[in-house]
């Protein structure tokens, strides 16, 4: 039987791991993730979690050590945020190119400088290229059932690699609701355990994390590349089979809501989108066709069915809490390439707001989708409640 | 058990490698297999050994062995130590062979974690003295006076002006539970040390002299003679730290053959009587303290 507690982010989490029984779990603490390591430990010396806790030292040796764990066949748990994140990201490449199904949680923080503990995607954002698969949540309920179900997507043959789950730093990880917990029966009934010959094995010595020259190299990377394609489609069929078991659906790769006949439409990713969804039914009631895409998966990037979703929309927002300097966000970077790539014309905005914890409101909100609808902004890349403008 | 040349496993577990001729490293690695065995899992970071072995398709270890991030010997090492024991798995040693750039440099807060830990893993550090992989560059284990490309001996600077890094004292400062000096110039000892680590439950180090013939100047049939030299001279020492204290293992016969010893190598043919005289007056204070606070014990 599932049980209903009320949860932060962090411990909706935590216990979606405990779901999942990771048989190494390698902590190291940074705000805003903190919590769910220690409650991982609580759960450990509660025996409600058998698993391997190590207090390694740094982030880099927390991914290090997770790397060495999952090659010999472990299913394996780690946690960062930020400059934890950047700090180990010589790891990232490492264990995805090792095809290493670990899963991590990201608690989605600003990096530095100017320091700041609270909520933007820059950092996890900024990895978008090490080869893992990144997925964005909205609130607990979906952080638990994701931890859950990254555990079958990494793990899953024609994926193996390895699963960045994204929380908003305060805004989810700290933020209490009510969280539905599967049971662990449930949980044995959704996720199979871990099998892989991807390990080294005493009765068959293998060689692993090798060098590859130029002559084969390539390959290497577009295997992985593959891999992470079809984690499209693993997501669709976790879903469903999390649907089945434990009876809650989210949908593939992204989530539509009143796209159908929209000529408006907003993407977001993670906790904004509760928000944006209420600002839909706001404008609907009053004749505006709005109309949301909520991105649950970065990498691999859904562009196809973003293009797909939209249908006959008049003109499309990307709101994302991220900027790569110099050019704009990158998430309106890929969803524009999709555009392109599907000969899809369609006028584009690029809303950047909630850089280090910045709070985003419903009538901000609005007001995208009324420059959306008036297109009178010459200039397509616009900030979301800048407090001091130039000029 | 007393390893020799007699009862050494005949079986090669590092075989058909790229090092250099005369490769100090891959000597110790080979030897240290030898002791250690079949089901051994065995992480080596970026580096030499790294280098030589790990070409994809051609693989040269008979035993399990991965490479780690340069900084990530130890931390992989707790790694495949936890999912081992996750897993249940029995009768197997988890082994991380580093050199002394990936040892007492890069890797040495990863290190220190996992002795603070006491995880049971071996860890042993090929030290050549030098970035050998890169091409010989000065890391915290190059010794006084040594030139190397980034300490270049001209006019205004004879080479490396700065200590070898004293990784033997650091290592037992954590209280590990067994940790030991060596070099490949005294061969059954550095092997008897590694059976000893085999039996060590809890974090053991093994730190071991192993010449790079390129980086160090010499013939390639000169490694076992500089690695035996140095020990001779007084310049390294062979010892223990087990218990809570030091044991030195060897007392050397030939201090006064340090000229000898230097001279012979291209990275200390600069040096002047005057550079010669602070490494014999820095050898001499070490030698003070070893003789004051360390027993004497001859390796079992």
């Amino acid at each position: 039987m599932s049980d209903k507690r009320f949860l932060s982010g962090d411990e909706a989490f935590a216990e979606g791991i405990r779901l999942a029984r990771p048989q190494v779990i390698s902590a190291y603490p940074i705000t805003p993730q903190t919590i769910v390591v220690e409650e991982l430990a609580s759960m450990v010396e509660r025996q409600s979690l058998k698993s391997e806790f190590i207090h390694v030292e740094s982030e880099h040796s927390a991914l290090s050590c997770a790397i060495g764990a999952s090659s010999v066949g472990a299913r394996t748990f780690t946690a960062t945020s930020s400059q934890g994140l950047l700090y180990m990201a010589e790891c990232l490449p490492y264990a995805a190119g090792g095809r290493f199904p670990i899963v991590m949680m990201n608690a989605n923080r600003s990096t530095a400088l100017p320091w700041n503990i609270y909520g933007d995607q820059r950092d996890s954002i900024s990895q978008l290229d090490s080869g893992w698969i990144q997925i964005y949540v909205e609130d607990a309920q979906e952080a638990l059932d994701m931890a859950l179900q990254s555990y079958y997507i990494a793990e899953h043959k024609g994926v193996s690699v390895p699963v960045m789950v994204n929380l908003d730093g305060f805004i989810l990880t700290h933020t209490y609701e009510a969280v539905e917990i599967p049971s662990i029966e449930e949980a044995d009934a959704f996720l199979p355990p871990y099998v892989t010959d991807n390990k080294m094995d005493l009765e068959q010595p293998k060689n692993m994390a090798f060098t590859v020259g130029p002559n084969l190299n390539m390959e290497f990377h577009i295997k992985h590349h593959e891999a992470m394609l079809t984690a499209l489609d693993v997501l669709n069929e976790s879903d469903q089979r999390y649907g089945k078991v434990v009876g809650r659906r989210y949908g593939g790769a992204i989530g539509t809501y009143h796209t159908e006949d929209a000529e408006y439409v907003l993407i977001t990713l993670g906790s904004i989108t509760g928000m944006a969804r209420n600002v839909v039914d706001d404008l609907r009631a009053s004749g505006v066709k709005a109309g949301l895409i909520k991105l649950r998966m970065v990498r691999p990037f859904p562009g196809d069915q973003i293009v797909k979703a939209l249908g006959l929309a008049k003109a499309v927002g990307t709101l994302e809490k991220d900027i790569s300097f110099g050019a704009e966000g990158t998430i309106y970077t890929n969803v524009n390439s999709a555009f392109l790539k599907n000969k899809r014309v369609i006028p584009s905005y690029n809303f950047i707001g909630g850089l280090g914890g910045r709070d985003i409101t419903k009538e901000q909100l609005t007001e995208c989708f009324y420059k959306l609808r008036e297109q009178k902004e010459a200039e397509p890349i616009q900030y979301i409640g800048l407090a001091i403008k130039e000029g | 058990m007393q390893w020799n040349a007699k009862n050494l496993p005949k079986e090669e577990l590092f075989y058909g490698h790229k090092a250099c001729a005369g490769c100090g490293g891959s000597l110790a690695t080979r030897m240290a297999l030898k002791v250690l065995g079949e089901r051994t899992f065995l992480a080596v970071p970026a580096g030499c050994m790294s280098a030589v072995g790990f070409v994809y398709p051609q693989l040269c270890f008979g035993n399990n062995a991965i490479i780690s991030t340069f900084a990530g010997t130890a931390s992989m090492l707790t790694g495949i130590q936890a999912g081992a024991k996750a897993l249940g798995l029995k009768d197997y040693h988890v082994l991380g062979i580093a050199g002394d750039g990936g040892t007492a440099d890069i890797g040495l807060q990863g290190l220190s974690g996992a002795i603070d830990r006491n995880d049971d893993v071996i860890y042993i550090c090929y030290d050549n003295e030098a970035y050998m992989n890169t091409g010989i560059q000065k890391s915290g284990l190059t010794p006084f006076g040594a030139k190397t490309t980034t300490t270049p001996a001209g006019k205004q600077i004879h080479g490396n002006q700065k200590e070898k890094k004293n990784m033997f004292e650091i290592v037992a400062a954590h209280h590990i539970a067994y940790a030991a000096t060596a070099t490949i110039g005294y061969m059954e000892d550095f092997l008897g040390k590694v059976e000893r680590a085999k039996q060590t439950k809890g974090t053991s180090y093994i730190h071991v002299i192993a010449p790079c013939p390129t980086g160090w100047g010499i013939s390639s049939n000169q490694t076992i003679h500089a690695a035996r030299a140095i020990v001779d001279t007084g310049l390294w020492y062979l010892a223990e730290y087990y218990d809570g204290t030091f044991h030195l293992n060897r007392k050397p016969k030939k201090k006064n053959q340090v000229e000898e010893y230097l001279l012979s190598q291209k990275r200390f043919a600069h040096l002047t009587p005057e550079d010669i005289h602070i490494i014999k007056e820095q050898r001499d204070e070490k030698w003070k303290q070893i003789e004051r606070e360390w027993e004497y014990e001859r390796v079992k």
